[in-house]
């Protein structure tokens, strides 16, 4: 059995004895009714060798695929050693949230520059140190927006549908309305969506690109929110703007996204990264921790968790949210990788991830694969084929491959990345065209 | 000071390049791409390393030294936690795959699942809340399907002691609930009589941490928990502390309808300089129709299947898997005794620091404690001036992490200890030494203390210029 309590028997005694305490007094407040009487119905602790071997056995019997073609909301990229390596360092891993400022320096530091270069792909003023994913960090993006006057949310549907239902479910007893805007060739229907702005309209969601890998026309539908006087959410994918216009360029007011594509592996969906950040007018409705610059006392240069009157532990019940911890770690990693990238090498992810795309989909309709929707994507794209989709998954699943996303019976959501080459691709191409002769 | 990454930036640098593209360049309508390029860093490979080198060097995890932070619980990471969150057949498989190719994936979520019952003595856990306040929220707004589905149509308010964590009334506000305040009475517990006389057929739950912020465990429990039932609430379990009781006593023997844990806290998975946490929470069978969608269905074993009635979803996806993994493999490393054995020397730790503190660091209800305790420094600010906060910054210079200052609000100039049970009698005695030391000095050399830390990168920080002028990103003309 494996311990990690360091005292042994003689030292705990010598403790009690030292101390002049009792060890029974201290369960003296817990009623006899509530003792347990017996032990934890639970396995005997094992050594660390035998707990290795029961977690290999467990992720063993999980398959890991060679080529991941599936997306929606969580992508497989190539993670730098450099990233993995440094990320692990124990001060940062076993560090708690930084409230010592002057012994956390460091851990501070790193989130601010993680900050600084969120604004910087997105083009806000400040963001926070994060929320705990994309999904949330929309519908804590939704909270941001409603007052009294202003109580209504609309959110397309060609946003994640699992953004959708987290942003009702946080939504549901707030004083918030969502309504959903109709999708027209798999974007937004700019008139459902004219139909549906009001001087009620606290917001419009939008998603870049959208859940079907579509590019939308943010900057026109912005346009009407705001002349309507509603504020812009954009859920940007962070991998794409090292190309993409940023989302204050597209008109964003707050900009928001999933951050697991920057150095997160796909962990089967979590720990991620929800970013978020707004403009400067916005700054203190946002939720979560915030690190600043300022001076220590000799004025030198330093870091602190900053406008703390927004948060829980000073409001309660006025708080803008009851977020407490971040996803400080993740924050790091997703920093160091913007760092290890470079502009440059952010450019060349999401060059690769839509050209390899676009070549898929190209080999892809020579077998008859068609794109649903007649609209430009960027690196996920949406087919209907001559082959039911839960086919094509278990096709290619048998040879490593894992699939795009089968949406319905024929409808697939693929996804492509830098991590695939064009051998994988044709491979893709050459099994299905088999299954097909 | 450091160099902020960006001021090490130099055009042109690479640190990661990709394999030439090899397949024709596809380029994105020109309306829609940026003109300029970010300005991220442009640094070498060994410019990345050297720098966050340096800054790891200036952040202080439980590994680096004793972090006895009151409710934070930070006990040592066990290594192993990293290395099986790190399996591939864990960390590179994809949350959308076939249930059949994760079926590994799953069954490490049952028996975790299962271990938690156990341990808290519920009858289902959802794995997919993210933190410690995720699973509060959580936690109320399935409550708050409870009473809806029942047509209970008036409970409006959601009770809270004053002892509680500012996260509690905060979840409470985004389930819809306006939150009502229980004082705690003379030993620290919640005052029976108040609680009482504001009982009525509007109160959806109380909300409770047990042990207390106090560090205590409340005595009245049982009758706490059926006044509130009688009344048709339910009874909320903030988990924050159950390092004080496993195998001791468990939460759904008191009572409690529904609990959230803190895997970060409790079940030894790193805190990461504040998150990715885990807060999975526990429910007894009247809520399971109402768990979150992804959550692994209680008797199916499968997440496509959704509950009943779900509260909707929580966030995407099922929660944070890797930190649950580490959990799993705590448990599996500790099993029964071995978790029972960790909430013993919790609490003997705690006790026994207490003990040899008190003298000079006023406990502030004086019990045995549980797995921490908390002092209050009122005393000594009265006579030296020095506060809490002075003994805090003191103890940096010393290489130790300050306990939590100035929490729960119901004590002045608070100190909350807790060393949790991974520290030798070694370490104890000499934080013991070190605070006695600080108190004397306190009396004899204040200066010493107001003008603490000396050791450290810098010097006290100004919070107040930082909130007033926020600076919260880097630009040339604000690097100084």
């Amino acid at each position: 059995m494996a311990s990690y309590v360091v005292n042994t028997k003689e030292q705990r005694e010598k403790m009690l004895a030292e101390a002049g305490i009792n060890e029974k007094s201290f369960y003296a407040s817990i009623p006899q009714d509530v003792m347990l009487q017996r032990p934890l119905n639970l396995p005997k602790g094992k050594s660390e060798l035998e707990v290795l071997r029961h977690m290999k056995h467990l992720a063993n019997q999980n398959t890991v695929y060679d080529v991941v073609l599936r997306g929606a909301g969580s992508e497989s990229h190539f993670i730098p050693a450099v990233v993995r390596q440094l990320s692990g360092r124990e001060e940062f891993v076993t560090a708690y949230t930084p409230y010592q400022a002057e012994l956390s320096q460091g851990i501070l530091q790193s989130i601010f520059e993680y900050q600084s270069s969120i604004c910087a792909i997105t083009g806000m003023d400040a963001c926070n140190a994060s929320v705990y994913d994309g999904a949330s960090a929309v519908a804590e993006a939704v909270n941001m927006t409603s007052d009294r006057k202003r109580t209504i949310a609309l959110i397309p549907k060609s946003v994640n549908p699992e953004t959708l239902e987290t942003v009702k479910t946080y939504t549901q007893w707030l004083p918030i309305t969502l309504k959903e805007v109709e999708i027209k060739d798999g974007k937004v229907d700019v008139e459902s969506l004219k139909s549906l702005l009001s001087t009620e309209t606290a917001c419009l969601v939008l998603q870049q690109p959208n859940f079907f890998g579509i590019l939308e026309d943010v900057e026109g539908l912005a346009k009407l929110a705001h002349e309507a006087g509603a504020k812009v959410i954009v859920s940007a994918n962070p991998m794409t703007l090292g190309v993409l216009k940023t989302p204050r360029e597209q008109g964003a007011d707050i900009a928001v996204g999933e951050a697991q594509p920057l150095g997160l592996p796909m962990s089967f969906g979590g720990p991620y990264l929800g970013y978020m950040a707004t403009t400067t007018d916005m700054v203190r409705r946002l939720p979560g921790r915030i690190v600043g610059q300022t001076l220590d006392l000799d004025g030198k240069r330093a870091f602190v968790l900053t406008l703390q009157a927004r948060e829980q532990h000073i409001r309660r019940e006025k708080a803008s949210s009851s977020i407490c911890s971040n996803q400080a770690h993740c924050a790091l990693t997703a920093g160091m990788y913007l760092a290890a990238m470079g502009p440059q090498g952010l450019k060349d992810v999401a060059t690769q991830c839509t050209s390899k795309a676009h070549y898929l989909f190209k080999q892809l309709s020579t077998l008859g694969f068609k794109l649903r929707y007649d609209s430009s994507f960027f690196h996920e794209f949406v087919t209907d084929g001559p082959l039911p989709s839960f086919k094509v998954e278990e096709v290619l699943s048998n040879h490593g491959i894992l699939s795009g996303l089968p949406l319905d019976d024929t409808g697939i959501l693929w996804c492509v990345t830098e991590t695939s080459t064009k051998d994988d691709l044709d491979r893709v191409v050459a099994i299905l065209k088999e299954v097909l002769a | 000071m450091s160099k902020l990454i960006f001021e090490l930036s130099s055009v042109g640098r690479r640190c990661s390049e990709l394999p030439p593209l090899d397949v024709e360049l596809v380029q994105i309508d020109e309306a829609l791409t940026r003109q300029s390029a970010p300005s991220i860093p442009e640094v070498a490979e060994v410019d990345l390393v050297r720098h966050y080198m340096e800054l790891s060097r200036q952040a202080f995890g439980v590994d680096n030294g004793f972090y006895p932070l009151g409710s934070c619980t930070m006990k040592y990471n066990p290594k192993i936690n990293e290395e099986t969150s790190s399996l591939a057949g864990f960390a590179h498989i994809h949350p959308l795959q076939p249930e059949s190719t994760v079926s590994g994936a799953l069954r490490s979520m049952e028996e975790l699942s299962s271990a938690l019952c156990e341990v808290t003595g519920m009858d289902a856990f959802t794995l997919q809340p993210s933190a410690g306040a995720h699973g509060e929220f959580t936690g109320l707004l399935l409550i708050h399907a409870y009473h809806q589905h029942r047509n209970d149509l008036k409970r409006t308010k959601v009770l809270v002691p004053d002892s509680a964590h500012g996260t509690n009334p905060a979840s409470a506000a985004m389930a819809g609930y306006s939150v009502i305040s229980v004082p705690s009475n003379d030993k620290g517990g919640v005052d029976v009589e108040a609680l009482k006389s504001v009982l009525n057929d509007e109160v959806a739950a109380l909300m409770l941490t047990n042990p207390n912020t106090l560090g205590l465990f409340d005595p009245n429990i049982l009758e706490i928990s059926r006044l509130v039932h009688e009344a048709g609430g339910l009874v909320y379990y903030d988990g924050a502390n159950l390092n004080a009781i496993m195998g001791i006593a468990r939460p759904g023997d008191m009572g409690f309808d529904v609990v959230h844990l803190n895997l970060h806290k409790t079940f030894s998975t790193p805190h990461g300089g504040g998150g990715p946490g885990s807060g999975p929470v526990g429910v007894k069978s009247c809520l399971v129709p109402f768990l979150p969608k992804g959550t692994l269905h209680p008797t199916e074993k499968k997440l496509t299947v959704s509950s009943e009635f779900p509260i909707g979803r929580m966030r995407s996806f099922y929660g944070n898997f890797l930190t649950n993994i580490r959990a799993l493999t705590y448990i599996l490393s500790l099993g029964a005794e071995g978790l029972k054995e960790a909430s013993e020397n919790a609490v003997l730790n705690a006790n026994y620091m207490m003990a040899k503190l008190s003298d000079l660091y006023p406990v502030a209800y004086v019990s045995p404690c549980m797995h921490e305790f908390v002092v209050s420094c009122q005393k000594l600010k009265d006579e030296t001036g020095i506060t809490a906060k002075d003994v805090s910054k003191a103890l940096l210079d010393y290489g130790i992490h300050p306990p939590t200052m100035y929490f729960p609000n119901i004590v002045h100039e608070a100190l909350m200890i807790e060393p949790t049970e991974t520290e030798s009698k070694e370490t104890l005695d000499r934080a013991i030494e070190v605070l006695r030391e600080i108190h004397a000095l306190a009396y004899t050399n204040p200066q010493v203390l107001l003008d603490a830390p000396t050791t450290m990168p810098i010097k006290r920080v100004d919070d107040v210029l930082a909130a007033r002028h926020p600076i919260l990103k880097y630009t040339p003309e604000e690097a100084q």
